[in-house]
């Protein structure tokens, strides 16, 4: 075997999305090919057939908000993650409310968390998500003190697993699906 | 009102000696999230109808609660008393006999505004612990990454720029000026002769830096000649010339020796 046949275009992508170690959105793929990039379609098409290749391995093709992203898979996380010593952080109850609010109501002030919660959320807390660069300050509302509104980063939905805010969790009343 | 019931038996003050551990108690107050969390925690323990709660029930239950907390004067007790208020006024609407006439719609249920903040409460608290069960980077999926070719395992030695030796050759050859009153014997001088002083020294001594073999008490033509070797054996291929970083001292070390794999220093 004097010359091996150039890689094809899913072996491409698999590998820039490795090297990447990041989210790669179809204009970023298409821009690996240089100067002829292959369409959309056919970006999208090399994606499917890497998808499939990918079934029933260590890694596998997950589409985030950010684009295309290789990663160990859920059902692989009980063993990874003996890897490393400490235990990712966990988020308190008072966080992920507040989270779960902007999330889902965005975009919001900090009155109408604290309407919903009934406990005005904390500096810390909202300090902590705009640090994790889950939300950011979308604007300012034009009502008296021009309060701040919060809404979701395309981090929050990259880091939470999902594509859009439409693939958040249906919001249930949790007394209806008692009674029912 | 009493701080707590034991075994149905009021308790009027908190023990002197240390009975309860005294964090024991805000830890346990703390674990709400607020007063509608506490309500709904009244009502769920107790799986109250949700829609129809027995008010005066309640709020006595929600009152004992708040009382320890203004006690214990927990910075969280001002949300908890503004809701203790809007049970007392739901209370007192309640007690109040409702006209029979008029239609309904002007007359709500006293408890309807209450209902609809527990309820809309509790969708995101839900909602929270859904968030939390959603596959997490970091915990629950970890983004893949590959080494890049680039990032090979055999480790290069750095390139050398050839004006960073005449640099360190000036810099001995200024420091050989300082010198020039030692007298040095011309016909000692030979460049053949230096190369195989120079090379026997380094199979020898693995490494030396070059700054020791340019001595400048042999004066600026001992230097020189020096110098002339070094470059002389570097073009038949006899020495290597190292250097870890930018302006770290350059190291000498000859070829062909059994140890050519070791570590440069």
């Amino acid at each position: 075997m004097s010359d091996p046949s150039p890689p094809t275009a899913e072996v491409i992508i698999e590998a820039a999305l490795l090297a990447a170690g990041t989210p790669l959105d179809i204009p970023q793929l298409q821009a690996l090919f240089g100067d002829d990039p292959p369409d959309r379609a056919a970006v999208e098409a090399a994606l499917t057939r890497l998808d499939a290749q990918l079934a029933g391995r260590g890694v596998e093709l997950c589409r985030v908000a950010g684009g295309w992203r290789l990663q160990v898979p859920t059902r692989c996380a009980p063993w990874v993650t003996r890897l490393w010593e400490e235990k990712p952080a966990r988020y308190s109850r008072a966080v992920l409310e507040t989270l779960a609010i902007i999330a889902y109501r965005q975009p919001v002030t900090r009155a109408e968390i604290e309407a919903i919660r009934g406990v005005p959320p904390s500096t810390a807390i909202m300090q902590t998500l705009q640090e994790r660069g889950w939300i950011r300050v979308a604007g300012h509302r034009d009502s008296p003190g021009r309060p701040a509104v919060y809404a979701t980063t395309r981090d929050f939905l990259d880091h939470f697993n999902l594509g859009s805010l439409n693939e958040l969790p249906t919001l249930t009343d949790a007394a209806e699906q008692e009674s029912e | 009102m009493s701080m707590a019931m034991v075994r149905g038996e009021p308790y009027e003050a908190l023990p002197h000696d240390l009975y309860i551990p005294p964090d024991a108690l805000e830890v346990f107050l703390e674990t709400f999230e607020g007063p509608l969390d506490l309500l709904l925690y009244l009502i769920r323990r107790q799986n109250l109808d949700i829609l129809d709660i027995p008010i005066a029930r309640i709020t006595d239950q929600y009152m004992q609660y708040v009382e320890l907390i203004s006690e214990r004067r927990l910075a969280l007790a001002a949300d908890y008393l503004v809701m203790a208020a809007m049970l007392a006024e739901i209370k007192a609407r309640m007690l109040m006999p409702r006209p029979s006439t008029g239609d309904d719609e002007d007359d709500p249920d006293p408890r309807a505004e209450l209902v609809r903040r527990l309820r809309e409460y509790e969708q995101f608290r839900v909602a929270g612990e859904r968030l939390d069960e959603q596959p997490r980077v970091n915990r629950d999926v970890f983004p893949a990454r590959a080494a890049h070719s680039t990032v090979a395992v055999s480790r290069p030695a750095p390139a050398l720029a050839l004006d960073e030796l005449f640099q360190a050759f000036a810099t001995v050859m200024a420091r050989a000026d300082l010198n020039t009153h030692h007298a040095v014997r011309r016909d000692a001088l030979s460049v053949r002769e230096r190369m195989t002083e120079t090379l026997a020294r380094l199979r020898r001594e693995r490494f030396v830096p070059l700054t020791e073999l340019l001595d400048p008490r042999e004066g600026r033509a001992g230097v020189v000649v020096t110098f002339l070797a070094i470059l002389e054996l570097l073009k038949d291929a006899l020495l290597d010339i190292d250097q870890r970083e930018a302006f770290a001292p350059l190291y000498l070390r000859a070829r062909g020796r059994d140890d050519a794999g070791a570590e440069w220093p």
